[in-house]
């Protein structure tokens, strides 16, 4: 019981550090496409993360944090793609190294 | 048939995962309830009548999310490490990937799981081809780039669906 606590307590905590890098790198990320990936790949693991946690807390939450879980792992990706499509159809630039430094020498 | 059977059986679990209990009372609506929906349903749809039901496609199904789960951690750690290093390492751009696999079903899975995988995400797919934005491009040779992206994935899919 005690050790299910703390390991349960411990995931959690990872599971929100990676939420936290992941909302870093919406910030940092230079254009909208590196944004999602930052934003799809960090959140799927941490959200998985905080779920894994929240059942060995709650030994009898586990099957409906199960499905949320899996329903999760489909429709992140999902989401993320649409975004990035819209983006491809409207033509948003991609950043790359050289566009900045064109900019700083102007 | 094969689509009736594995919708009514995914209809159940999820009914019996949201319950939390194994009541005979609550299995046998569940049972009940999901074999009415997939008859009403299954008419027009083919969603999973690609899938192949055999003991291999089985094995390689759960191989599948093994891999899968570890691509996935692996592509956290590579994410967090460019947000965190002050020079954000990153060199992206959009490649093509070429797919195999016939089954649409299996194609918007691959999709998928280029999109959880390390620096890709799926952007488009017009029938064999996928455009698929690179973090970190390391070759725009159609060869390579389905070799690096995809193979990994094309081979487990190829077995489950046909």
């Amino acid at each position: 019981m005690h050790i299910l606590h703390i390991s349960g307590a411990i995931t959690l905590l990872a599971g929100s550090i990676f939420l936290v890098l992941g909302a870093l790198g919406v910030v940092r990320m230079p254009d909208p496409f590196n944004r999602i990936q930052a934003g799809t790949k960090a959140t799927t693991l941490g959200t998985i993360l905080v779920m894994s946690g929240l059942g060995m807390l709650h030994p009898s939450w586990l099957p409906k944090l199960f499905i949320l879980i899996f329903f999760i792992v489909i429709t992140n990706p999902i989401s993320s793609h649409v975004l990035a499509r819209v983006m491809h159809n409207l033509q948003v630039p991609l950043w790359s190294k050289k566009d900045q430094l064109s900019e700083e020498e102007e | 048939m094969k689509n009736l059977f594995i919708f009514s059986v995914l209809l159940f679990s999820v009914w019996v995962l949201l319950n939390a209990s194994i009541d005979k009372s609550i299995l046998i609506v569940g049972g009940f309830l999901s074999i009415i929906l997939s008859l009403l349903f299954s008419k027009n749809r083919s969603i999973f009548s690609s899938i192949k039901i055999s003991p291999k496609s089985f094995l390689y199904f759960f191989l599948y999310i093994f891999v899968l789960l570890i691509e996935v951690i692996k592509a956290n750690f590579d994410v967090a490490r460019r947000v965190i290093m002050p020079t954000i390492p990153i060199n992206p751009g959009v490649v093509e990937v070429k797919t195999k696999l016939k089954s649409p079903v299996a194609r918007l899975i691959l999709a998928n799981s280029i999109t959880l995988t390390p620096g890709t995400l799926t952007v488009d797919i017009k029938d064999e081809t996928l455009l698929v934005h690179w973090i970190d491009v390391k070759s725009t040779d159609l060869e390579k780039t389905t070799k690096y992206i995809a193979a990994s994935f094309e081979k487990y899919l190829e077995v489950i669906y046909g």
